[in-house]
């Protein structure tokens, strides 16, 4: 049993077990892999939106929009500009990056892209 | 001028075969593979199939002449051959709306594949596709939420959803079967699932299972924050029985049921879709039996029309095989009934065996299911093969890992976000698997374990249903 490894999560640790969805099983999104994202997003003609949560009321439906859904946006550097605006205007947060598929109604891509700390 | 009545045998083709007819947009078609016996000649064989599968019968009838039989006769339009077997060919037949009564699969099934599929004349009769019109498709139900609704209800968006059967499939107690459940939902499973064979054996009752994988999901979902579920299998001897099982999963609270809709009867499944959907409830949907029907590529009813059927009589998740796992399932063939359960229009293309256009108007779509001797090794054709919009179920592959069924999951996890994540940065999953495997490996000792766990698992046997090509 020696070679067993214990599967480390909890209901008291937080920051060790809470998850967020897609890409939380994955290390934090680097810069040039949220770029990839990005241009994913904008690929697909999905329109990007950015949400925020405080991680204590992160299993709502209902984050909180950042402005609006950046509409029509295509390009990369001002979409991360927002991400980072939102991060700066609300460090403690959840950052979450989506890909709204109109046609769908649904959202393509849902992502994490600046973690709070869980509690 | 009215017909005057004649007793006797006439042959069907008089009746029957008419390579005229210009098919109506609300006609039901069907294409059927005929291996008929020596000596009848192909027109015979396959108005008399138009014939019993509607309104004939071997002998003329006087009451024939008080009803428009022009009107209400199925009739065979057209014969093709067979690409590459000389032994058989396909007919179409054209069967008039009226026939069948709305919102009823059933019902067209009872004809379509009933007596005519005993008939002597033929060696053997396989039923390879039918064009369900709009106008037909708008009187059934279809399934209960769709996979926009699951997305939303589940909160998960832009990768394909992860599931476990839980194993034994037979012969865990309640208790011990919750803490599998419970163990895969913390690592990382969006489900877990009830084994077909789990109804509510003396063992388990269905009752003390329903009671325990909830506390499993909720348990699961404070730990983890996500959202979870498990397919409670209200599969039941009676549709009572069914019914009752299925409103004390709502009762506790429970996100998706489960029910096998071949071995558990079209009737009784479109009642339990069409109450899903009253009651907020996901359906994931099994098919046991289906390789009774479907395997043999001369007999019987092919996957792609029993993919329609449920798609019409209702489920929200469907079984539609692997490619790359230990069950049946040529790739075009399977890559054309996934379109077929998800797409709201899909087109006529020979090469994935799909014989009409098929409409489906606002039908909300099915996701399908690929389980079956899967493992992470797999997933990068997984993700390749299905897209986002399926579920991915691994039994063995979760429950088999050396840490146990949590770090299974977790493998899994991993292994399908590192995937999507590669995709999205337009990496080509199957060339580059191994590769994007072993990255993610790199930051999960979960992964890492799992991949030389199964890294010699392959199942590479022929297929036996294949898709019809000249091979000569």
């Amino acid at each position: 049993m020696s070679d067993v490894q214990d599967y480390n999560s909890s209901l008291s640790d937080a920051a060790q077990s809470r998850k967020f969805e897609t890409f939380s099983y994955l290390p934090a999104l680097s810069e040039e892999s949220t770029r990839a994202q990005i241009q994913y997003i904008v690929d697909k003609g999905w329109n990007p939106g950015i949400e925020h949560t405080e991680p204590e009321n992160a299993t709502s439906h209902y984050w909180y929009m950042w402005k609006l859904p950046l509409f029509g946006e295509t390009n990369v550097d001002t979409i991360l500009a927002e991400l980072e605006a939102c991060h700066k205007a609300h460090p403690g947060n959840h950052v979450r990056l989506l890909g709204f598929d109109n046609f769908a109604q649904s959202a393509g891509a849902a992502m994490v892209v600046y973690r709070g700390t869980s509690v | 001028m009215a017909k005057t009545y004649s007793a006797g045998v006439k042959e069907y083709r008089e009746t029957y075969w008419e390579p005229d007819y210009t098919v109506k947009e609300t006609d039901i078609l069907a294409c059927f593979k005929i291996t008929p016996q020596e000596g009848v000649p192909r027109e015979e064989v396959a108005a008399a199939v138009a014939a019993e599968s509607s309104t004939g019968t071997w002998t003329t009838v006087w009451t024939d002449l008080l009803t428009d039989l022009d009107y209400y006769k199925g009739r065979c339009y057209a014969i093709e051959d067979v690409p590459g077997d000389d032994t058989c060919f396909y007919a179409f037949v054209a069967y008039p709306i009226d026939l069948f009564e709305e919102g009823s699969v059933v019902n067209v099934l009872t004809s379509l594949v009933g007596n005519v599929f005993g008939f002597k004349a033929l060696r053997a009769l396989r039923l390879e596709d039918i064009r369900f019109p709009i106008a037909y498709v708008m009187t059934c139900n279809g399934p209960p939420q769709g996979i926009q609704v699951e997305r939303d209800l589940l909160n998960k968006y832009g990768r394909p959803l992860l599931g476990c059967t839980i194993k034994p499939k037979l012969g865990l107690s309640a208790k011990n079967y919750g803490r599998a459940c419970y163990e895969g939902l913390r690592g990382g499973l969006d489900f877990t699932k009830d084994d077909e064979n789990v109804n509510s054996q003396p063992f388990m009752r269905w009752r003390h299972r329903f009671d325990f994988v909830m506390e499993a999901i909720h348990k699961a979902e404070a730990e983890t924050g996500e959202r979870k579920g498990h397919y409670l299998n209200v599969t039941a001897p009676t549709a009572d029985e069914m019914m009752r099982r299925a409103e004390y999963a709502k009762e506790i609270g429970a996100p998706i049921i489960m029910h096998d809709y071949l071995t558990g009867g079209l009737s009784a499944n479109t009642q339990l879709a069409q109450w899903c959907q009253n009651n907020g409830m996901l359906l994931h949907i099994h098919r046991a039996m289906h390789a009774v029907l479907d395997r043999n590529p001369h007999h019987g009813i092919h996957f792609r029309v029993l993919t329609k059927v449920l798609r019409l009589s209702g489920g929200d998740h469907l079984h539609s095989g692997t490619v790359v796992g230990k069950l049946e399932g040529d790739r075009d063939a399977t890559l054309g009934w996934i379109d077929i359960m998800r797409d709201s229009f899909i087109k006529e293309d020979r090469t994935r065996g799909i014989f009409f256009d098929q409409d489906w108007g606002s039908m909300p779509g099915v996701i399908p299911v690929a389980s079956g001797g899967i493992h992470v090794w797999h997933m990068p054709a997984l993700v390749s093969i299905f897209g986002d919009d399926s579920c991915l179920q691994f039994g063995g592959g979760t429950l088999g890992h050396p840490w146990g069924n949590a770090a299974g999951a977790a493998a899994n996890r991993v292994a399908v976000e590192a995937c999507v994540e590669a995709r999205n940065q337009g990496r080509e999953l199957e060339k580059e698997g191994k590769d994007i495997l072993n990255a993610a490996a790199s930051h999960s000792p979960e992964l890492k374990i799992a991949m030389e766990t199964w890294k010699e698992i392959k199942f590479e046997f022929d297929t036996v249903d294949k898709i019809d090509v000249a091979h000569k």
